[in-house]
């Protein structure tokens, strides 16, 4: 998008002098406060808005040039509540698109069938209206018929902000999933931040008048604000969020205070902490105990606290370490295996030494890219 | 009253009482079909071009409220004492509730199905046939069961220009041979075409919207038919 402005005949400016790239493969989000024009800008990219200064290109030609139908139907769009045809069963709504571009009924069913798949439907969900299903269950056939015609690019319109947060968790890891397998090119319009550095490749981050205040992946975006704007839009605990991006798999595990059940007067005296992580005969953690409280030779589960959340070195972030530390009574986090295997534990010192590691290795790789 | 008499209908009528029916229903359901034909087109401009809906609806709210009898004062020079002179002011009439019917229907569409409609490529003309006005059909079809019962009630009044009332000249022939068995005829054969030709649309309305939850209300209803006027309405 090359210094794109839409204004409208009253004198309104809904985006200003927008220019952006939006990578191939990847997801693009644009996010901002109501009215900063980020509908208005992701409308325009299918012409359902025409943009009254600037051009906008796809893969080097001007959108203008081509047929607006073609345009459009090279395009999947995903909206707020679905939009679905309430009048039309789930099958026929997906297969809207490939229909109109001349698909046999056969062949366009047949594709609705592995789309209904492909987002986590039941098949017998097929000949059933919209009425029928609920609010989750829709979007996901916004999403199916959107992606119908295999388009290159997807258009997403603040797709999941009508439904309730358990089920836009599952939507946006689902999108996550399918864009591992597509690699779409998606542009998605949000007003959440969280959801906005969980789904973003790349962030645009509008105010208020239509123009771009910052444009960056997310882990910048939480390291350097652009101006107060942005740092306000991105809330309070910017810090803590950012250690999403920062992977937990450098962390010193200690096996020292880990105990099984039947460990001896000796094990616990040895072990010298003053919390102990007991686990079970495969290895799985049960709870934390304070020595003296603990009946050597045969801990029962009942002497125990509970241990919170544990985490998965390499796969989990730093933020999930430190969320396990701090909700932990010895105040270390419990690292287990992909079997849930207790593989040790790390203190919040230790997590916090991680920490700043990442931002010292972080800092260097910009002052390498700069000079 | 003679009740034995009750089917027996004067020869100058011309019909048997099945007969009777029979024209009562052309009578009654052609200027609903007329109407419906003319209001499709009238309601999408009332929706494509806002403005226009307000005189619209005006023109058809006086149009209803000219007495039928005024009609036919007028329309008898060019069409003559015929069964025409009585279907035009029914069609003419049947526009005040079919035009608010379409319009809100198609306008009940919500805006994110239409833009979906539009960001798949779906042109205008296609979209409406397509998607506007089968998701229009609940508040059509609402419309329609009340211009067809009003329609069906009105048509007696045709009676008045030399027997072309169907059912209702039946009450002409009640007074004039004295015989108020007709008359009792004449109001409950009226009665029950409308109560069938009601629950017909009923079905017809439950067959074409398979994908409306059961048991619930169109969202649209139309608008309250105006209190009538006139003489013999």
């Amino acid at each position: 998008m090359e210094s794109v402005t839409k204004r409208y005949a009253d004198g309104t400016v809904a985006v200003d002098r927008l220019s952006l790239e939006i990578r191939d493969r990847s997801i693009t989000v644009l996010v901002g406060p109501s009215g900063c024009g980020k509908t208005t800008t992701l409308r325009m990219i299918n012409r359902m808005v025409e943009p009254s200064e600037g051009t906008i290109l796809l893969d080097g030609e001007d959108i203008q040039r081509r047929p607006v139908t073609t345009l459009r139907r090279s395009m999947g769009y995903v909206i707020q509540n679905a939009g679905l045809f309430q009048h039309r069963t789930i099958v026929d709504n997906i297969a809207t698109v490939p229909r109109m571009l001349g698909w046999s009924k056969q062949k366009a069913r047949a594709r609705a069938a592995e789309l209904m798949e492909r987002v986590g439907l039941d098949a017998a969900l097929a000949k059933r209206y919209p009425y029928q299903l609920s609010g989750g269950q829709q979007q996901r056939v916004g999403v199916a018929r959107a992606l119908a015609a295999d388009p290159p690019v997807l258009l997403m319109d603040e797709p999941f902000s009508a439904v309730d947060p358990v089920v836009r968790k599952g939507l946006q890891d689902e999108l996550l999933r399918i864009q591992d397998e597509l690699g779409k090119t998606i542009v998605f319009v949000t007003h959440d931040i969280d959801e906005a550095i969980k789904l973003g490749t790349m962030v645009a981050v509008m105010r208020e008048g239509g123009r771009l205040a910052q444009y960056a992946p997310p882990a910048e975006l939480l390291a350097g604000p652009a101006d107060a704007f942005v740092e306000d839009f991105l809330g309070a605990d910017r810090g803590i969020r950012r250690l999403s991006f920062f992977p937990s798999a450098s962390l010193d595990l200690t096996t020292g205070p880990v105990l099984p059940l039947d460990a001896t007067a000796e094990q616990i005296a040895a072990a010298g902490a003053p919390w102990l992580l007991v686990t079970d005969a495969e290895g799985r953690p049960l709870g934390w105990g304070e020595p003296r409280t603990l009946t050597a030779g045969a801990i029962r589960p009942g002497e125990l606290l509970p241990y919170g959340r544990p985490f998965v070195p390499g796969t989990d972030s730093l933020r999930a370490a430190l969320d396990s530390a701090v909700l932990s009574p010895a105040g270390h986090a419990v690292a287990v295996d992909d079997a849930g295997r207790v593989t040790g534990v790390v203190s919040q010192a230790a997590i916090g030494e991680a920490i700043r590691g990442a931002h010292a290795a972080d800092r260097a790789d910009e002052a390498k890219v700069a000079s | 009253m003679n009740l034995d008499r009750f089917f027996d209908i004067p020869s100058d009528l011309q019909h048997s009482w099945a007969g009777l029916i029979g024209l009562h229903l052309r009578e009654a359901l052609l200027p609903v079909l007329a109407g419906l034909l003319l209001a499709l087109p009238l309601a999408q401009l009332c929706v494509r071009f806002r403005w226009l809906y307000p005189p619209v609806l005006g023109v058809t709210t006086v149009l209803y409220a000219v007495p039928s009898l005024a009609f036919f004062v007028v329309l008898i020079d060019y069409t003559g004492q015929t069964e025409l002179t009585v279907m035009i002011p029914l069609a003419v009439y049947s526009l005040v509730v079919l035009v608010p019917a379409i319009v809100d229907g198609v306008r009940s569409v919500p805006q994110e199905t239409l833009a979906a409609a539009t960001a798949m490529g779906i042109g205008p003309v296609r979209r409406y046939l397509q998607v506007q006005l089968p998701i229009a059909v609940p508040a059509i079809m609402a419309g329609l069961r009340v211009a067809t019962v009003s329609s069906i009630s009105l048509v007696s009044v045709g009676a008045l220009i030399g027997n072309q009332g169907a059912l209702g000249n039946l009450l002409a022939a009640a007074q004039k041979y004295d015989r108020p068995e007709l008359a009792l005829n004449s109001v409950l054969t009226t009665a029950a075409l409308a109560i069938v030709c009601d629950a017909l649309l009923v079905l017809l309305r439950v067959a074409l919207t398979p994908w409306m939850p059961s048991g619930r209300r169109p969202k649209t209803a139309p608008r309250q038919r105006p209190v009538p006027q006139g003489v013999t309405r």
